[in-house]
């Protein structure tokens, strides 16, 4: 029997360490959706997401209710739409339709986010592939909840780099056709090396097509917790550190899993995997940076920083993979800038940049997340960025990502608000050397040389 | 069966647990079990409860505890017993 004490530890950590679960995301597959006339194909995908979601909020509200666990989005990813507009959309505005489409879909069904309007060009773009990503701008500017993605590299493609250098004007173009929101279209933009199928966050979220129908992943959170359990430890030695990170993703995961399971039964959608992230969010001790600091940096960014995230993600890796029965998705510590108030204070006290925030997307997911730059950083030096970002995940076997928001008419210094979820972030300067020729070559990078396991 | 942990932490005053059992009386809740302790003025019960012959939903239970916490001036949260389980036990 449950005794007052254990149910003391989790009614604190919920009520007072910020314990939620981020996401519910519903995978719906729209692939039986395709027809070749546009008019009908909207209407097919409109009805499709509609039905499949339309309990997904009210279910998710029950859910926390009975449970006394707040779950702070309910979203939904569907199949890239490169695939499912392929042969009804002959230019870039018929794919805008099917975003508009999306967005109303969202917007009946009460989600706070839908993903999917994605295109996977790790080896090459098809026509479609190259309309869809040519839309994006205006797809994002006339859409309110729509999210896009774009893997341009895997570890064992290589990686696209005329998709990268188009991908560079695109977040030019997103930002500035958005400007009056701070550049905000580009905050639901996500450039991608080895993209999950299964990820729940967003903006990154898709439903890949190697999975079912419909699915229910889920994402937790908690770096509040984390921070709090290792205020115990102070002083402790790496060995005592580990274990309590692992206890603690331990518990946290299991609520993911306990969430997940709920919502899969109630809505009769099998359940896809828990995503193991610690996600930070701009509310103060929602931190991941906290965590840092807790283990014994000054600032994140401060030297011992990489080290300390890898031991961090892989603790809560271990610790979390016991605790659910299928894990996937990204699996890892994130470390958005603008989504986190010790990212900011970091960058603020000149401890954080944009290169030691690279260095340190090798030990963790995801990448270079929520990052403000100037906005007239030159589109090839977001290219140049997104290569280097890109780079790191193909040799290193994970998934990598790249979500900038060029700032048009801010620069260095000034600071750019987003609000809610997304934060507020100081923007970051970037290296102003060039690198045009590299960027403007063509063609692709090829496979790393441990890509050919066969 | 299913049962719901309902917890009472708040400052101590007159008839807490009163308040919360006619409540709980009236919307046909059983209590199975109560624990509590009061440290350094705080008062903190769990409750043990079988919800099931209640005409409420479980949202409408926590609801309207919530609400009658915030009546009496202590915070009142109402959970399935599962949480606790998943996240104590393997």
């Amino acid at each position: 029997m449950i005794n007052i004490f254990e149910v003391n530890e989790t009614n604190k950590m919920i009520t007072q360490e910020n314990l939620d679960v981020r996401t519910i995301t519903l995978g719906i597959s729209l692939l039986s959706c395709i027809t070749d006339d546009l008019d009908q194909l909207n209407e097919n995908i409109y009805r499709k997401i509609t039905t499949v979601a339309k309990d997904l909020v009210l279910t998710g509200q029950e859910i926390e209710k009975e449970y006394g666990i707040p779950i702070v989005n309910k979203r939904i990813s569907v199949t890239p739409i490169a695939l499912v507009g392929g042969s009804a959309c002959k230019s870039s505005e018929d794919f805008v339709t099917i975003a508009k489409t999306l967005d109303r879909a969202a917007k009946e069904v009460g989600v706070n986010f839908l993903g999917g309007y994605s295109a996977l060009v790790s080896k090459g773009m098809t026509k479609a592939d190259e309309y869809l990503i040519r839309s994006i701008p205006q797809a994002l500017a006339e859409t309110d909840f729509v999210c896009s993605s774009v893997n341009v590299g895997s570890t064992k493609c290589g990686i696209d780099m005329d998709a990268v250098r188009l991908l560079g004007d695109v977040i030019l173009q997103t930002a500035e056709l958005t400007k009056e929101q701070d550049s905000l279209g580009c905050a639901k933009l996500v450039v991608f090396c080895n993209a999950p199928d299964d990820n729940p966050f967003m903006a990154g979220a898709f439903h890949g097509v190697t999975e079912a129908d419909a699915i229910i992943n889920v994402g937790v959170s908690g770096p509040g917790v984390v921070k709090h359990a290792l205020a115990d430890v102070r002083g402790k030695d790496f060995e005592t550190l580990c274990e309590t990170i692992k206890k603690t993703a331990f518990k946290v995961t299991r609520v993911g899993q306990l969430v997940a399971q709920e919502a899969s039964r109630r809505l009769g959608v099998p359940f896809g995997i828990v995503d193991l992230s610690l996600a930070p969010t701009p509310a103060i001790g929602d931190s991941v940076a906290d965590i840092l600091c807790e283990i014994g940096l000054e600032y994140a960014g401060a030297p011992g920083t990489t080290a300390a995230l890898a031991l961090l993600n892989d603790q809560v890796k271990k610790g979390g993979v016991m605790a659910s029965s299928y894990v996937g998705g990204l699996s890892g510590a994130f470390i958005p800038v603008s989504e986190d108030q010790g990212m900011i204070d970091a960058v603020r006290a000149g401890a954080l940049t944009l290169e030691k925030l690279e260095a340190m997307t090798c030990v963790c997911s995801v990448g270079l997340d929520m990052i403000a730059i100037p906005g007239d950083t030159k589109a090839t030096t977001i290219s140049g960025i997104i290569a280097d970002e890109m780079a790191i995940g193909m040799v290193n076997q994970k998934t990598t990502a790249v979500r900038v928001i060029p700032v048009i008419g801010k620069g260095v210094g000034e600071t750019v608000e987003f609000g809610g979820l997304l934060g507020y972030a100081p923007i970051m300067p970037v290296n102003r050397y060039s690198c045009d020729a590299f960027v403007n070559r063509r063609g692709r990078i090829p496979a790393p040389i441990h890509s050919f396991k066969n | 069966m299913k049962k719901t942990i309902i917890t009472v932490v708040g400052k101590d005053t007159v008839g807490i647990i009163a308040k919360v059992c006619t409540y709980l009386a009236e919307s046909n809740v059983n209590i199975l079990d109560i624990s509590q302790t009061i440290v350094q003025g705080f008062f903190n019960m769990m409750m043990v409860t079988d919800a099931t012959q209640s005409p409420k939903t479980a949202a409408q239970i926590a609801d309207e505890l919530d609400k009658l916490g915030q009546e009496i001036g202590v915070s009142i949260r109402c959970q399935h017993e599962d949480i606790f389980n998943m996240m104590h036990r393997i």
